[in-house]
C-alpha cells in the first residue's frame, strides 16, 4: 500500500511566509510522491494548526505528516505529540526547518522559497522509509544531585529534599553559600544578606535528606536520565569533620598569612581557613599548598591546639560513587577581572576596587567590621561607581549583566548612610536597568538621596591631577553624553560594577556533564523561553547564575524550578527512553567485530554463539559511531537509517520548479512589505 | 553568461552545528542558500557513502560540521568522522575529485556567526572550483 503522507507549511506569522511562499511550497509538496495533502497556516504550532493535522490524519487516513516550519529543536515534540494524538506513531513524522535555516537568513524571495522546496521534498522522501518507533521505560533512582551550594543550589536542595526525595549537595569550597556569603545587604529591600542566606544555610546541614559534601567536586558521569551515576573526589580538610567543634583556635594559632580569597584580596587569611564564623559547615580547612606542616613538616601548632583532637595531616584525597537520577548544576558565575581594563587602573591605583570587594569592606564580619574606609583608614569623601565594566562592551561580553545598576545603587545609599549624606557619590552608566520588582522605587529613593548620576563610559582613571583640587584624588574622565561634554571628576575611591562571567572552568564541566555552552559561555539551556532550566541532556537541569547572569530572586525562582523538574522525574520514578538506539541486523552482520572497538558506551557485545554483535539498548545512546562505520551495513541508528538518508539526499537533490514571484497580491507578498516596513 | 551556483549537502551534528545554524538564523545571519542541511544525532553517523552518494546524486560539495574536538556529546564520535574524512578525501582525489569538496569543520552550538562564515565561505569557495567532475567524468 502507498503511503499517505500530510505536508504542513508554516507561514509563522511573517517570520516564514515574509521569504518564502509557504502557500507556494504547500502547493508544491502536493504534487511530491504520495502526498496526499499539502496545506499551510499561519500557525502550525497552535491549536487550530495542530488540530488541522489530527483532523486529517484522521479523516485523510494519513500514515505519514511532514511540517515544514520551525527547527524541530523547537517544536518537534509539539507536533510528535499531535500526530500521536490522531492516533499516528510519532516517528511517522519528519520535520523540516524552513526558518532559522531559510527564511530567516536567505536574502531573496525566490531563493528562500526554492531552498524551502528542496527541504520540503527531502523530508515528504525520507518520511516515507520512517517506522514505527516505541519509547521505552526506564527507572528513575530517586535521589537528586545538586552540584553548587550558592543560594540557587541550596534553594534547589531544600525544594528537593522538601518532597522526601534524597539529594547529595556537592560544593567545591570549603562552605556553601557562594557569592550571596559575601554580601552584608541586598538589594533593593536592603536586608541583610546573612539573616536571609543563613537560615536557609542552616537547614542544609540539618536536613535529613540532604548529604552535604562539601571541599568536593564530581570528576565523572555515566549513564543516562534517570541512571546517572557519578564520581566524587573529596580533597582533604587535613581536619577530621566528625570531632572538629569549629571552636576556632587552630586559624588563631596558624602562623602562616595569605591573601584571603573569600575577603577578594583585601586581606589576610591564615592557612587553615574558614569564610566566616557563621560558614556552614563550621568546619576549617587546612590548606595544603601554604600551611608549613604540610609543606616544610614545620610548625604543627593547630594540631598541638586542637582542643577535640581533629587535625590529621595524613587525609587523602578519597573518591566516591554515587547512582542518582537527576542532577542539577548550580555552580554560579566568577566576576571579571578587571585588570586588563588598564584604564581603570585596577590593581595599580589602590583605592580602586570591584563589587565583590566593597561588598566585603562593606561587610559586618568583613575586614573593616564593615566600616567603609579607605587603605588609609579614613572613610572616603567622594566616590566614582562605574557601571558596566566588562559587560555591554564587545571586547568583553556583549550582555548585561543585569544586577550592577542594582548593587551600584545599594552601595550609593550605603554609602550615604554609613559614610554619611555630605559624601559626593557619581554613578558613571550607560542606561540604568532597574527592571524588577521594587527596583525603579529603590531606584528612585537613591535619587532622592541627593547622588549623581552621568551618563558616560568613562575612558581613564587617573592619577595625574591638572588643577589643584585634583591633587591626590583619583580623577574619573568621562564624557558626559547628556550635557555632550569631556568631564573630570576627582574622587577618594572608585568602585567597578565589574560582569558577572561564566566561571572559568565552564567548558571543563560542561564537558563532564555533556551539556553546551552558549554563545556567551553560560550553560546552554534546552530553549531560551520555554526551556530555561533544562539542558538538552534529559535529566540535568540548570539553576541560578551558571546558565546566565541573575539576581538572587530571579536565582532562587530558576532554582525552585530546576528542583521541580528533577522532582517531577523522581516523583513519576518512570521516564520513557528514546528508542533512536542502534540495531544490528544479525542475518548481515559478519562478526567483524569492528563497531565493539568504536563504541564509546561498551554498548556491543559479541554474541559466540551466532557470531554476530549484538546492541545494549540500555546503554546504546544512539550516537552511530557503529552505523557510520559497519562495513557491511548491519548496524543501524533507527531514525538515521542508510534507506532514510538516502532518500533525503534524493528529496534535497531533486530538481524544484524555479519559484514564480507569487503575483496576485496573495499574503506572503503582503507579509513581506510588512515584515520590511517593521524592520 | 550565468554564474555557477553551486550546490551544496551539509551533514551536521544535533548538538553542536545544527544549534549553531539555529542561532544563526535566530541572529538572522544571512546566509547563501547554497546549503542545504541534513540533521544527523553526530559527525560520527556520517556513513562515508553518504557522502559518495550526495556527491553522485548532485551535489557540488558536501560539508560535514560537528562538535569541536572534545565537545562530541557522544564522547568522540567527530573523531572517528575526522578519520574517516580523511581517508574519504584520499579515495576521491583518485576518482578525480577535488578534496576541498568535501569539508569537515567543528562549529560549536555557541557559534552561529561561524555557521554562517563556513557557508558563505564554502559557496565561495565551490563557486570558484566549478561544477563538480563527476558530471563530465562519470556515466552515473
Ligand atoms: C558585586 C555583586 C553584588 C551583588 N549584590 C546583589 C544583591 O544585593 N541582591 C541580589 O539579588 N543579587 C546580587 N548579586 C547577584 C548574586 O550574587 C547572584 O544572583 C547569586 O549569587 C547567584 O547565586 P548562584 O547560587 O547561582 O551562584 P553562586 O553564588 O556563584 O554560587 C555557586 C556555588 O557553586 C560552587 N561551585 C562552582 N563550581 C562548582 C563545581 N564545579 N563543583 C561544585 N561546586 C561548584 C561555588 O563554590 C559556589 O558556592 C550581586 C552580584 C555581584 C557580583
Ligand atoms: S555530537 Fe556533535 S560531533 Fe558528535
Amino acid at each position: 500500500m502507498a503511503n499517505r503522507i500530510g505536508v504542513y507549511v508554516c507561514h509563522c506569522g511573517t517570520n516564514i511566509a515574509g521569504k518564502v511562499d509557504s502557500v507556494g511550497v504547500a502547493k508544491f509538496a502536493s504534487t511530491l510522491k504520495n502526498v496526499v495533502v499539502g496545506r499551510d497556516y499561519k500557525f502550525m504550532c497552535s491549536d487550530p494548526g495542530q488540530e488541522m493535522i489530527i483532523r486529517d490524519i484522521k479523516d485523510l487516513g494519513l500514515n505519514r505528516v511532514v511540517v515544514a516550519s520551525c527547527s524541530p529543536r523547537l517544536h518537534e515534540k509539539t507536533f510528535q505529540g499531535a500526530c500521536q494524538r490522531g492516533g499516528l506513531n510519532p516517528f511517522l513524522f519528519q520535520m523540516t526547518c524552513i526558518r532559522e535555516h531559510c527564511s530567516w537568513v536567505t536574502k531573496d524571495f525566490d531563493e528562500a522559497t526554492e531552498k524551502a522546496k528542496h527541504l520540503v521534498a527531502a523530508a515528504v522522501s525520507r518520511v516515507n522509509y520512517h517506522a514505527k518507533l516505541y519509547h521505552r521505560e526506564e527507572n528513575v533512582h530517586p535521589d537528586v544531585l545538586v552540584v553548587g551550594g550558592g543560594i540557587a543550589g541550596i534553594q534547589a536542595s531544600l525544594d528537593v529534599a522538601k518532597s522526601g526525595h534524597r539529594v547529595h549537595l556537592v560544593e567545591r569550597d570549603a562552605s556553601i553559600g557562594g557569592h550571596m556569603a559575601q554580601f552584608d545587604k541586598t538589594f533593593p529591600t536592603l536586608d541583610c544578606a546573612a539573616c536571609i542566606s543563613t537560615p536557609k544555610m542552616v537547614a542544609v546541614s540539618q536536613e535529613p535528606n540532604i548529604n552535604l559534601m562539601t571541599y568536593s567536586e564530581v570528576t565523572e558521569v555515566s549513564g543516562f536520565v534517570g541512571n546517572y551515576q557519578v564520581k566524587i573526589k573529596r580533597k582533604p580538610r587535613y581536619i577530621d569533620e566528625t570531632k572538629c567543634t569549629g571552636c576556632g583556635l587552630c586559624m588563631e594559632k596558624c602562623p602562616k598569612k595569605v591573601l584571603s580569597e573569600f575577603e577578594e584580596g583585601i586581606s589576610m587569611r591564615r592557612a587553615v581557613h574558614r569564610n566566616s564564623p557563621q560558614a556552614v559547615p563550621n568546619i576549617p580547612v587546612i590548606d595544603a599548598a601554604n600551611c608549613l606542616k604540610l609543606t616544610k613538616d614545620k610548625c604543627g601548632n593547630c594540631e598541638k591546639f586542637c582542643p577535640s583532637g581533629a587535625i590529621d595531616y595524613t587525609q587523602t584525597e578519597t573518591e566516591l560513587e554515587l547512582d542518582v537520577g537527576t542532577i542539577v548544576l548550580a555552580t554560579g558565575y566568577d566576576i571579571l577581572d578587571p585588570t586588563p581594563l588598564k584604564q581603570y587602573g585596577f590593581g595599580r591605583y589602590p583605592e580602586v576596587y570591584t563589587g565583590l570587594q566593597f561588598e566585603r569592606l562593606n561587610n559586618a564580619v568583613g575586614p573593616t567590621g564593615g566600616k567603609i574606609v579607605m587603605k588609609n583608614g579614613q572613610p572616603p569623601e567622594s566616590v566614582a561607581i562605574i557601571h558596566c565594566v566588562g559587560s555591554r562592551d564587545k571586547n568583553y561580553h556583549e550582555y548585561c549583566s543585569r544586577t550592577c545598576c542594582m548593587y551600584a545603587l545599594k552601595y550609593d545609599h550605603l554609602i550615604k548612610d554609613k559614610v554619611g549624606h555630605h559624601v559626593k557619590i557619581f554613578n558613571f552608566y550607560i542606561d540604568m536597568r532597574c527592571f524588577g520588582k521594587g527596583y525603579e522605587e529603590f531606584y528612585r529613593r537613591v535619587q532622592e538621596e541627593g547622588v549623581s548620576f552621568i551618563r558616560g563610559r568613562p575612558g581613564e582613571i587617573t592619577d595625574q591631577a591638572q588643577t589643584p583640587e585634583e591633587e591626590g584624588k583619583l580623577i574619573v574622565v568621562s564624557e558626559d553624553t547628556l550635557l555632550g561634554r569631556r568631564i573630570r571628576v576627582p574622587v577618594d575611591m572608585v568602585i567597578l560594577c565589574t560582569a558577572m562571567e561564566p566561571r572559568k572552568d565552564t567548558a571543563e564541566v560542561a564537558r563532564i556533564f555533556g551539556i553546551s555552552q552558549g554563545m556567551d559561555g553560560f550553560f546552554l539551556e534546552e530553549h531560551p523561553k520555554l526551556g530555561p532550566v533544562s539542558t538538552a541532556t534529559d535529566g540535568i537541569f540548570l539553576a541560578g547564575a551558571c546558565q546566565g547572569p541573575k539576581d538572587i530572586p530571579d536565582a532562587v525562582a530558576h532554582a525552585s524550578g530546576g528542583a521541580a523538574q528533577a522532582m517531577a522525574l523522581a516523583a513519576r520514578g518512570k521516564v520513557s527512553i528514546s528508542p533512536t538506539t542502534s540495531w544490528i541486523n544479525p542475518d548481515i552482520c559478519i562478526g567483524c567485530k569492528m563497531c565493539i572497538g568504536l563504541c564509546a558506551y561498551s554498548a556491543i557485545e559479541f554474541d559466540e554463539r551466532r557470531g554476530v554483535s549484538v546492541i545494549n539498548e540500555a546503554m546504546c545512546k544512539g550516537c552511530g559511531s557503529c552505523a557510520g562505520h559497519c562495513p557491511s551495513g548491519a548496524a543501524q541508528i533507527k531514525h538515521f537509517t542508510e534507506k532514510q538518508i538516502f532518500n533525503e539526499l534524493d528529496g534535497l537533490l531533486m530538481a524544484v520548479p524555479p519559484a514564480p514571484r507569487a503575483k496576485e497580491e496573495e499574503e506572503p507578498v503582503k507579509a513581506e512589505d510588512t515584515a520590511e516596513a517593521a524592520a | 553568461m550565468e554564474e555557477f551556483e553551486p550546490t551544496i549537502v551539509a551533514f551536521v551534528c544535533n548538538w553542536c552545528t545544527y544549534t549553531a545554524a539555529d542561532l544563526a538564523g535566530t541572529a538572522r545571519m544571512t546566509q547563501f542558500p547554497n546549503v542545504r542541511l541534513i540533521r544527523m544525532m553526530c559527525t560520527g553517523m556520517v556513513d562515508p557513502k553518504y557522502v559518495i552518494k550526495a556527491l553522485l546524486a548532485g551535489a557540488d560539495a558536501v560539508l560535514i560540521s560537528g562538535c569541536h574536538p572534545g565537545d562530541c556529546h557522544y564522547i568522540n564520535g567527530n573523531y572517528k568522522a575526522r578519520r574517516r574524512v580523511k581517508l574519504l578525501q584520499e579515495i576521491l582525489t583518485g576518482f578525480g575529485i577535488d578534496t576541498r569538496r568535501v569539508k569537515l569543520t567543528w562549529v560549536g552550538a555557541s557559534e552561529g556567526n561561524e555557521f554562517a562564515e563556513t557557508v558563505n565561505h564554502l559557496v565561495n569557495e565551490i563557486r570558484e572550483l566549478g561544477p563538480i567532475e563527476t558530471r563530465e567524468l562519470m556515466v552515473v
